[in-house]
């Protein structure tokens, strides 16, 4: 039945009537309030241990969007923060692993020095500070304490002890009278805490799950933060907290009404842009350029636009159709801004950004022939069809390709007498030679048929002069072209089952790898069950028992190579550190 | 420029509302000792070190020498170095040993020339750096512990590492650079006017709360995250230092003089014309940061491993060129390849010669220095761990000659490394994991 509700919404919002959209969001709404009471009848998730409380950095983007929640879009620091690891395909599990370098706290510090002299100016301090001191140039401690006990919990993501205020509002005092002004003061104690540990590292807790003897979970404060940043990629809100404090958070109910009101709200497009921007790397837009002798038409503003024009593409698709996410690959309607016209070969609709829909004709359809996908995995001055199949691979279906062997033969590659036109004679030496054809038969099929594109993603017939052949393979289906590489691939059963992989290690900020199999089976079975649609998957996942129970991580515990000199004597012995079964056997 | 610490505090408690310590100006030349070594107050001239990087090699058919030690030949290649030839040591035909681990292409080369230690896969990252083994010893007490710039313009690449969880992340902005360096907290140490900031010392007093909040959550977490807790309580305690620094007058440097305002930055991008700008202009902000004491240790890159710097209007990036153009018959090596390449050796030789032209007691800042400069691999195109070429410059001091071209005969990459952590007066019995593991430094090298 909830199928068929949402199949209707989808009817209902089909192009051209627009008339009707009311009415789908009054049954979305329904299907919503339906969902909701399904949480209490949850059933067929398999056991697991959960995930591992950790200790994570926040994020620049999570440091920024909690700043415009609790100050307000205007405050807004340029500033750049430590490139995390990438881990298992996301940045944000790499969160639970970068370390902190002294260049690090310097960064912090002077961002946390640019957010307090902008909310103490004068113009600022007026919306920002809920009070007037009574002097402006002395101390006054009950509205320092008003402000402080307002930002507090904001930033800290929980409750402060009382002893912690108080100590802030003496240093406020002390600060303002040594400066002689209460702003200066005030300003001096919020740069000290957004350099808290307790705001730049997101430390879980848990408690013993009184439902589950012998098993811990989170505790509310750490389920409110650990939520927040899965699906607003902030800090927790001011009824979040208070669902944590109450302890309405820890139970199903309670739980289910703050997803759903997440979910419900505008700031669920944050979340799921930084989850996408973080899943398909485009991190590496900040060092896209192209060589603008080979590729004029593509600038600076040309690499901002494919980056958002995706994401743009993402979010009306997935959230405000609630479309199916296979779809995403062959979907012909995005959007158009005035730097990608001249790419994509289309009138400018401009100013700004307008919605577009390609004829059914066109090359274009789905992400993978959008200039993020072609321009970022090409090299600067050409395309590169090896990139771009390593980057599905990778990617879209969560597959690893192996590094190439260091003693290849490049010469078979090598293009001395210029008779070599296309990209598939000039890889095809790779399928030709054992040594790479392993692993170039899974990157270049895909990868080939991509060649339509040039390293700007401009679509092209010929490449120094001879006509392209656009045929190719996926895990065996063929295909003539890209469209049909887009449709292979919205068909492939890895495509979603990726997207719930790295949703769940994204949510969680664990390593896919390391998450419980049967969960994320599980997971996937309901994803597909309930037709792809991506807000749903987010909502199965806020509500799994899985994302809520935690363990403690062990240490690893290294075990010391044996000496193999040692051993040779009699008398050598284990250390005591091996035990028994992991000893070496001598 | 000693740096003291609480006493120096409590005295300016009382100056601090805003007023203006006046001091005479000084005569730049009472600085030092008669012979130029010392500071006037006794303390010797301290000597740094830095490391320059870049990717791909280069073609050792037109860049190593025939003949080895002072009187050697300059090849094709090798001709920019020319010009600072005195101040350069050549070592060629060095090798880094993989010892079982697989070849990582562009990494396992560049790792063991700065850790010593064949990395077993690619998603295993170098645990400390040369430079932080140093900068540990030699650079606590200045502003800054290490500096890290990088001209690739890709701020996620680094040739430096706290440990495996804590790269160094580099400055790729020239403008970002000049404002952390010589901005708002910097303190000119000739500057005849003292004025310590009031709000640094409120600010001072703040971070101990947070210093409190630290140990506070240290009690909560697992061993592993302790660590990072101990990495950002000392983080917490170099701003502190830093705090503590701004508050007290610096001892007067003569050959420290801030660079002109950088009010823009240039173009970014993988272009070689525009690497080579942002390598000049963060050279030139290196050179000044150094002499104005306010590091002991730095790092530059020119390029990553697997450089990925372009020529404009031609299709192949360094690092694809090298395994895809053909060696040229006629000439024995690849001839776009050998441009990339040459380039990287210009800057090399820039690098030094900005060091060279300051003036520092009776000689030069470079004097008072070792660079030592490295690669991922010798000849890129099969990606040879063998054949390696590497630089060092400067005498550290008297501590090291110049001037050579030294044939290591194959042995380890590391030898560099170990010669140079010796100079620097580490005293280590030996430094490398298993074959790349040596105490055999360069003796031609030390003095």
């Amino acid at each position: 039945m909830l199928q068929r509700a949402r199949n209707l919404i989808r009817h209902l919002r089909q192009p051209g009537r627009p008339w009707l959209s009311w009415t789908a969001g009054v049954v979305a709404v329904a299907v919503g309030v339906f969902a909701g009471l399904g949480v209490a009848g949850r059933h067929g998730e398999p056991e697991s241990k959960g995930t591992p409380a950790s200790m994570r950095l926040l994020t620049q983007q999570q440091y920024l969007n909690t700043l415009s929640y609790v100050f307000g879009p205007n405050v807004q620091p340029t500033t750049r923060f430590a490139a995390l690891p990438r881990t298992d395909g996301l940045l944000a599990s790499g969160a639970a692993t970068a370390g902190l370098t002294e260049a690090q706290l310097e960064m912090y510090q002077k961002t946390a020095a640019k957010v307090a002299a902008q909310v103490i100016k004068e113009g600022s301090r007026e919306y920002l500070i809920p009070c007037v001191p009574t002097a402006p140039d002395a101390a006054d401690p009950n509205c320092a304490r008003t402000f402080i006990e307002y930002v507090a919990p904001l930033l800290y993501r929980r409750t402060v002890p009382a002893a912690h205020i108080d100590a802030l509002v003496e240093e406020a005092g002390k600060s303002a009278d040594a400066l002689k002004d209460f702003y200066d003061g005030l300003g001096v104690v919020l740069e000290g805490m957004l350099l808290s540990p307790n705001v730049l590292l997101v430390a879980e807790a848990s408690e013993p799950d009184p439902e589950h003897s012998g098993q811990q979970r989170l505790d509310g404060w750490s389920l409110a933060t650990r939520l927040s940043l899965f699906l607003w990629n902030a800090a927790p809100d001011a009824q979040l907290l208070k669902a944590a404090q109450s302890g309405a958070l820890l139970t199903r109910e309670g739980l289910a009404k703050q997803v759903d009101r997440m979910l419900a709200s505008p700031r669920l497009e944050d979340g799921v842009r930084a989850l996408f921007d973080d899943m398909f790397e485009f991190e590496n837009f900040a060092l896209l350029t192209k060589d603008g002798q080979i590729y004029p038409s593509f600038t600076g503003e040309t690499a901002v636009d494919a980056r958002e024009q995706t994401l743009r593409t993402v979010i009306y698709h997935l959230l405000t159709r609630r479309e199916d996410y296979r779809d995403l690959f062959t979907t012909r309607q995005t959007f158009i801004s005035p730097a990608l016209a001249p790419i994509y070969k289309v009138a400018s609709q401009g100013p700004g950004w307008t919605p577009y829909e390609f004829p059914a004709d066109s090359p274009y359809a789905g992400l993978l022939t959008q200039v993020s996908f072609q321009a970022l995995h090409s090299h600067p001055g050409r395309s590169s069809a090896t990139l771009r199949g390593k980057a599905l691979r990778e990617v879209l279906l969560c597959q690893a390709v192996p590094k190439p062997p260091a003693n290849v033969d490049f010469s078979a590659v090598q293009n001395p007498d210029g008779k070599v036109k296309t990209a598939r004679e000039r890889v095809g030496f790779h399928l030709k030679n054992p040594s790479c054809a392993g692993c170039h038969r899974i990157m270049d099929p895909m990868g080939l048929s991509m060649e339509s594109f040039d390293g700007a993603g401009q679509f092209r017939h010929q490449e120094n002069g001879a006509d392209i052949d656009t045929s190719g393979n996926l895990d065996g289906v063929a295909f003539n072209d890209v469209v049909g590489l887009g449709k292979a691939l919205h068909d492939n059963p890895q495509l979603p089952w990726c997207l719930v992989r790295r949703t769940f290690a994204y949510a969680t900020g664990t390593k896919s790898d390391t998450n419980s199999r049967r969960v994320l089976e599980f997971l996937s079975e309901r994803f597909a069950n309930e037709g792809y649609v991506f807000p749903d998957l987010l909502r199965e996942i806020a509500l799994s028992g899985a994302f809520s129970k935690v363990y403690e991580p062990r240490a690893r515990k290294v075990y010391p190579l044996p000496d193999l000199k040692s051993a040779q004597r009699s008398d050598a012995a284990p250390t005591a550190e091996i035990t028994a079964s992991l000893a070496p056997k001598f | 420029m000693k740096y003291k610490n609480l006493s120096r505090r409590h005295v300016l408690r009382g100056m601090l509302n805003g007023g203006a310590v006046a001091v005479a100006l000084p005569i730049l030349n009472c600085f030092l000792n008669d012979s130029g070594t010392a500071y006037a107050n006794g303390e010797q001239l301290p000597v740094r070190f830095g490391t320059w990087f870049w990717g791909l090699g280069g073609n050792n058919a037109i860049l190593v020498p025939k003949k080895t030690g002072t009187g050697y030949e300059i090849p094709q290649q090798l001709a920019p170095v020319e010009r600072v030839r005195e101040h350069v040591n050549l070592i060629t035909n060095l090798t880094a040993f993989r010892d079982g681990e697989p070849n990582l292409c562009h990494y396992s080369g560049w790792i063991i020339g700065r850790t010593g230690k064949a990395p077993k896969g690619s998603a295993e990252r170098p645990g400390e750096t040369i430079d932080m083994t140093i900068a540990n010893e030699i650079s606590r007490s200045t502003r800054f512990r290490t500096l890290t710039a990088s001209a690739t313009g890709d701020f996620r690449n680094t040739v430096s590492y706290e440990n495996e969880n804590s790269p160094n992340p580099p400055e790729i902005s020239p403008l970002e650079l000049y404002s952390r360096l010589f901005g708002t907290d910097f303190q000119d140490p000739n500057s005849p006017v003292f004025k310590p900031n009031p709000r640094v010392m409120v600010r001072r007093s703040v971070l101990s709360v947070m210093q409190d909040e630290v140990k506070s959550l240290e009690k909560t977490v697992g061993a592993r995250d302790k660590e990072r807790l101990d990495e950002y309580f000392t983080g917490l305690r170099h701003l502190e230092k830093q705090f503590d620094q701004q508050l007290t007058k610096p001892e007067p440097i003569a050959a420290c003089h801030p660079p002109p305002v950088v009010t823009s930055d240039p173009r970014m991008g993988v272009d070689v014309e525009m690497v080579q700008t942002r390598h000049r202009l963060l050279t030139d902000l290196m050179v000044m940061a150094v002499a104005c004491d306010q590091t002991r240790v730095f790092n530059m890159a020119y390029s990553n491993a697997q450089a990925n710097t372009v020529r404009a209007g031609y299709e192949k990036p360094h690092h694809t060129t090298t395994h895809e153009e053909p060696i040229d018959k006629a000439l024995g090596y690849q001839p776009n390849h050998a441009y990339f390449a040459s380039r990287a050796i210009e800057e090399w030789a820039y690098f030094v010669e900005a060091f060279s032209k300051v003036r520092e007691g009776g000689g030069t800042l470079l004097d008072n220095m070792l660079i030592y400069a490295n690669t991922d691999h010798g000849d890129a195109r099969v990606h040879s761990l063998n054949s390696l070429v590497s630089f060092t410059a400067g005498r550290a001091g008297g501590r090291a000659k110049t001037g050579l071209h030294v044939d290591a005969s194959g042995t380890g990459v590391t030898r560099v490394g170990y010669t140079a952590l010796r100079i620097m007066g580490l005293e280590l019995p030996a430094w490398g994991a298993k074959s790349n593991m040596t105490s055999n430094p360069f003796n031609e090298i030390v003095a």
